[in-house]
C-alpha cells in the first residue's frame, strides 16, 4: 500500500535515492552478465587472442567443446552427485538437529550454538582442518588423519584413499564423499536453524490438538510437524542447492581438482580456465553455464516468493 | 518428558557435537604442538609440550593480511548498511509501480555465481586502475553486497508500522527527512545485523579476493591461508594455527552476538 497517493515527487525522490544501486547493480550485474556471454562466444583462448582485441564470434563452439571434454563431464557429474547427497545430508541432519533442540531440554542453547557456529567459519578454513582429518597417510604402514584414528580403534579395515580415490560408480566419484561430510558439517547447523524456525512458527493448538485426539509423538512429527515444514525444506533446498552449484573455496581449499578431476566442479575448471591458462573464452562459457543452472532454480523461487509476498 | 526419552535425547546431542566439534579439536591440539611433535602418529593426542611456536609463526606470516581483512572488511560493511538501509526503506515504504519487479532485480545480484561477472569486472577494475588494490575488493564488496542489505533492512522496516511514517509526513517532514527522524533511530538491531552479516561474510569470502588481488602482501587472510598450504613442506601446526587466526573474528562476533547472527542468517533466506 502506498502511504499517500499520488505524490509522484516521493514516488521521484525515491528512485533518485535508488538509482546508484540500480545503476552499480544494472552495470555490475547485468551488463556483466551480457558481457561475460559476450566473452563465452568468442575466440579469445589465449592471451594474445585477447590483446589484438579483435572479437571473432565463433557461435556456440566453446560450449560444444566443454560438453564433449572429459574434464567438464566430471565436473557435471561432481555437481550432481554432490548437490544430492550434500541436499540429502544437511535436510537429515538439519532436521534431526531441530527436533533434538526443540524438545527444549537444560543446555538446548548451548548446543544449538555448537551446531551453528561452523556458519561463522569460513570454507577456506574448513577446507584446510577437512584436508588435514581426511589426508589418508600412507596407509596402513604410515596412516595420517582419520585413518591414523580408525588404526588406533583396530579398525585398519575402514582406512581408504579418502579424497584420493579414483574409484567410481556411477560416474560418482567416491573422493567426493569427505568433500560432502566437510560441507555438511558447515551448513546443517544453518538447515537446522530454518528448521527450528519453522518449529517454533506452528501453533501449539495444533499438536495440542493432534494430542487430545490421541496421536503419539511420533504420528505428531509426521502427521503435523513435517508436513507444515514442508516450506521451509523448499527453502533449504533452493538455497543450499544454488550454494553447490557454485561451490568453489571449499573444495579449491580441500583437495583441488585432485586425480584425474575427481573432485573437480565448474567453479574450479572456470577458475584454472580463465586465470591459468588464459582461456577466457572457455572460462566465460563455463561461468555461464553455472549461471544458467543457478537461474533455473533461483528465478521461479524468487516470482514465488515475491509474489506470495504482495498477494499477502 | 519421560527420563529415558531425555537420556536419549541428550546421548544424541552429544554424539551429533563430538562431529561438530572434532575439527575445533584438531585445530587447537594441533596448534599447539610443535613442530617436532606433529608427527603423524600423534594427530589425535593432545600436546605433550605446550608450544606456542605455531601460532607465533603464523601470526608474524599472517599479520599483515589479518590487517589487510580489517582494512577492507569495515568500509565495505559499512557503506554497503549504509546504503543498503535507505534503500530498504524506499523500497517498503514507497511503492511505486514496477517497485517490485526492481526488488527482484536487485535481489537476483545475490544469487548469481559470480564467476559470470568476473571477467568483466577484472577488466573494469583494471581500467580505472584498481586492480590489484584493496580498494578495489572494497569497491566490489559493496556493490555485490547491496543485494542483501536491501533485502534485510526491506524486512525489518517493512515490520515498521506505515502510520508512523505519516504521522512524520503530517509534521512537515519529507521523505528524508522522514527517514531520518523517524527509522534511523530504531534502526540500530538491524545495522547490528546487517553489519554482522556483511562482516562475516566479507571476511570469509574467497574467490573475489583470490583473484582481485595478486600481490601477497595485500591480499585478505583467506588468500593468505590458502597459500600458506600451499608453500613448501606443510607444518601442519603453523597452517591450523593460521586458520584459526582467520577464524577468530567472526568466531568471537558470533560467540558475543550470536542472537543477531542467527536473525541474518535467516533472513539471507529471502524469507520474503
Amino acid at each position: 500500500m502506498p502511504i499517500i497517493k499520488g505524490i509522484t515527487k516521493k514516488k521521484l525522490l525515491g528512485l533518485i535515492i535508488l538509482s546508484p544501486t540500480i545503476v552499480a547493480l544494472g552495470i555490475f550485474v547485468y551488463i556483466f552478465i551480457g558481457w561475460t556471454t559476450r566473452v563465452s562466444f568468442s575466440n579469445w583462448n589465449s592471451f594474445t587472442a585477447l590483446l589484438k582485441g579483435e572479437y571473432k564470434f565463433v557461435g556456440f563452439s566453446n560450449y560444444l567443446k566443454l560438453f564433449s571434454d572429459p574434464r567438464f563431464q566430471t565436473d557435471l557429474w561432481n555437481t550432481l552427485y554432490f548437490t544430492i547427497f550434500f541436499i540429502g545430508g544437511c535436510l537429515t541432519i538439519g532436521i534431526i538437529l531441530a527436533l533434538l533442540i526443540d524438545r527444549g531440554l537444560k543446555g538446548s542453547r548451548i548446543f544449538q550454538n555448537i551446531f551453528l557456529f561452523p556458519m561463522a567459519v569460513s570454507f577456506v578454513v574448513t577446507g584446510t582442518v577437512w584436508s588435514w582429518i581426511f589426508a589418508p597417510g600412507n596407509f596402513p604402514k604410515n596412516p595420517q588423519g582419520l585413518n591414523l584414528l580408525l588404526g588406533l580403534f583396530g579398525l585398519e579395515s575402514l582406512q581408504w584413499k579418502w579424497y584420493t580415490s579414483t574409484f567410481s560408480i556411477f560416474n560418482f566419484n567416491v573422493a567426493l564423499i569427505p568433500v560432502i561430510i566437510a560441507a555438511i558439517w558447515q551448513l546443517s547447523g544453518y538447515t537446522m536453524a530454518m528448521y527450528l524456525a519453522g518449529l517454533r512458527g506452528i501453533p501449539e493448538q495444533l499438536i495440542e490438538a493432534a494430542k487430545v485426539d490421541g496421536a503419539t509423538d511420533w504420528q505428531v512429527l509426521w502427521k503435523v510437524k513435517l508436513p507444515m515444514l514442508r516450506p521451509i525444506t523448499l527453502s533449504a533446498m533452493i538455497i543450499l542447492g544454488h550454494m553447490s552449484l557454485k561451490i568453489f573455496a571449499l573444495v579449491y581449499s580441500m583437495t583441488g581438482s585432485g586425480p584425474n578431476n575427481v573432485t573437480d566442479v565448474p567453479a574450479i575448471y572456470m577458475f584454472e580456465s580463465t586465470f591459468r591458462s588464459n582461456k577466457y573464452a572457455t572460462g566465460s562459457a563455463i561461468a555461464i553455464i553455472m549461471l544458467i543452472m543457478v537461474a533455473v532454480i533461483m528465478i521461479p523461487y524468487l516470482y514465488y516468493a515475491l509474489r506470495r509476498e504482495v498477494t499477502r | 518428558m519421560k527420563l529415558r526419552k531425555k537420556i536419549t535425547t541428550y546421548v544424541l546431542l552429544g554424539i551429533l557435537s563430538i562431529f561438530f566439534l572434532m575439527p575445533i579439536y584438531v585445530l587447537l591440539s594441533t596448534s599447539f604442538k610443535s613442530f617436532q611433535e606433529v608427527s603423524m602418529q600423534k594427530m589425535w593426542f593432545l600436546p605433550k609440550d605446550f608450544s606456542l611456536s605455531g601460532i607465533t609463526e603464523a601470526f608474524n606470516r599472517l599479520s599483515p593480511n589479518l590487517k589487510n581483512s580489517f582494512f577492507l572488511v569495515i568500509p565495505a560493511a559499512l557503506v554497503s548498511s549504509a546504503i543498503g538501509s535507505i534503500n530498504g526503506y524506499i523500497l517498503s515504504k514507497v511503492r511505486f509501480k514496477g517497485s517490485n519487479t526492481l526488488f527482484a532485480l536487485i535481489l537476483f545480484g545475490m544469487f548469481i555465481p559470480y564467476q559470470s561477472i568476473l571477467f568483466p569486472l577484472i577488466s573494469f577494475l583494471q581500467d580505472i586502475g584498481l586492480y590489484g588494490s584493496l580498494w578495489g575488493l572494497i569497491i566490489t564488496h559493496i556493490i555485490y553486497g547491496l543485494p542483501i542489505t536491501t533485502l534485510i533492512f526491506r524486512n525489518y522496516y517493512a515490520e515498521v508500522p506505515n502510520e508512523l511514517i505519516e504521522a512524520a509526513h503530517i509534521d512537515g517532514a519529507g521523505l528524508i527527512k522522514a527517514y531520518i527522524k523517524v527509522l534511523l533511530p530504531i534502526s540500530i538491531p538491524g545495522f547490528v545485523v546487517v553489519m554482522i552479516w556483511q562482516f562475516t561474510n566479507i571476511w570469509n569470502e574467497f574467490l573475489f579476493a583470490v583473484t582481485i588481488t595478486s600481490d601477497p602482501s595485500i591480499q585478505p587472510i583467506t588468500v593468505a591461508l590458502v597459500n600458506l598450504a600451499g608453500s613448501q613442506v606443510v607444518h601442519w601446526n603453523v597452517q591450523m594455527s593460521g586458520a584459526i587466526i582467520a577464524a577468530l573474528p567472526t568466531l568471537i562476533v558470533y560467540i558475543v552476538l550470536g542472537k543477531y547472527f542467527l536473525r541474518g542468517l535467516l533472513a539471507g533466506s529471502v524469507k520474503a
